[in-house]
């Protein structure tokens, strides 16, 4: 049990870091300026030059193989809630780590999001 | 149109976007996965795997859809905060039960209608939020 929630931990770590990581690094590259292939590359070039996206990838892909080991170690049912908790805790990080504005209303939507994504998953 | 309108606009467009590449990626995926079989695990049986995968045009698909949702996602973060993109992107959830009852004709447990139902009120709730309370990003050079 201890290692299925050690490993929990390390997912929720890797998925919500690397998506964190990634907001900082494309909004450290800015939106592209038009919708236009020339703006769509040059956009996409300055993404590639970005480290805090190379950041991210890695520990998107870390969670990704995370999620499939927790998935052949636990129950559905405790995986699902536990993954589904990423909404919260990414919340969190958006408010105290890229310094969003989540207001009561926002928090009040992501909670709702997390109880019906583990309602969905688990009776799927 | 205002600019926190046109804001939300994009954004909601964007998340759409991703609602879509993700949901089709993944179905082609899965269909290519089909095509192919279950997959041995050894050594000889997942190299086969890795060549039936390289040679099936639906799982080629199936990535450019996941590769488009994966840009659409970096795109909206660019603008919009993180706390709104992420809980607006699992509308996916909602769209794929309705498809799974309009289009498969499957059977849904009234406590999934439930979780549905949830995802909605969330994702409007956090939909009439300001898609970015953080200072204007630069356009990219």
């Amino acid at each position: 049990m201890i290692k299925v929630v050690l490993l929990l931990l390390f997912f929720i770590c890797c998925s919500t870091g690397g998506e964190i990581a990634m907001t900082h690094g494309m909004k450290q590259v800015g939106e592209p300026g038009s919708f236009h292939p020339v703006a769509i590359l040059r956009f996409l070039g300055s993404a590639a030059r970005n480290s805090w996206v190379w950041l991210a990838l890695p520990l998107l892909a870390v969670s990704f193989y995370s999620l499939l080991i927790l998935l052949s170690w636990a129950p559905l049912s405790l995986v699902i809630p536990a993954s589904s908790f990423n909404y919260v805790v990414g919340t969190f990080g958006a408010k105290y780590i890229l310094g969003e504005d989540v207001t009561f209303k926002r928090w009040a939507g992501v909670v709702m999001v997390c109880m019906g994504v583990t309602l969905v998953l688990i009776t799927g | 149109m205002s600019h926190e309108r046109r804001l939300r606009f994009k954004t909601l467009f964007m998340v759409l976007l991703m609602v879509v590449c993700a949901n089709v990626g993944d179905l082609l995926l899965k269909r290519g996965m089909l095509q192919i079989g279950a997959v041995q695990v050894s050594l000889t049986g997942l190299w086969h795997a890795l060549l039936s995968t390289t040679h099936n045009g639906t799982i080629w698909l199936g990535i450019i859809f996941l590769t488009a949702f994966t840009l659409c996602y970096m795109t909206a973060v660019s603008w919009a905060d993180y706390s709104y993109v992420m809980p607006a992107g699992a509308f996916g959830y909602a769209v794929q039960t309705t498809l799974a009852v309009v289009i498969l004709h499957e059977m849904v447990t009234p406590k999934r209608w439930v979780g549905v139902v949830l995802i909605c009120i969330g994702v409007l709730l956090v939909g009439q939020t300001k898609p970015s309370t953080t200072n204007v990003p630069p356009v990219a050079s």
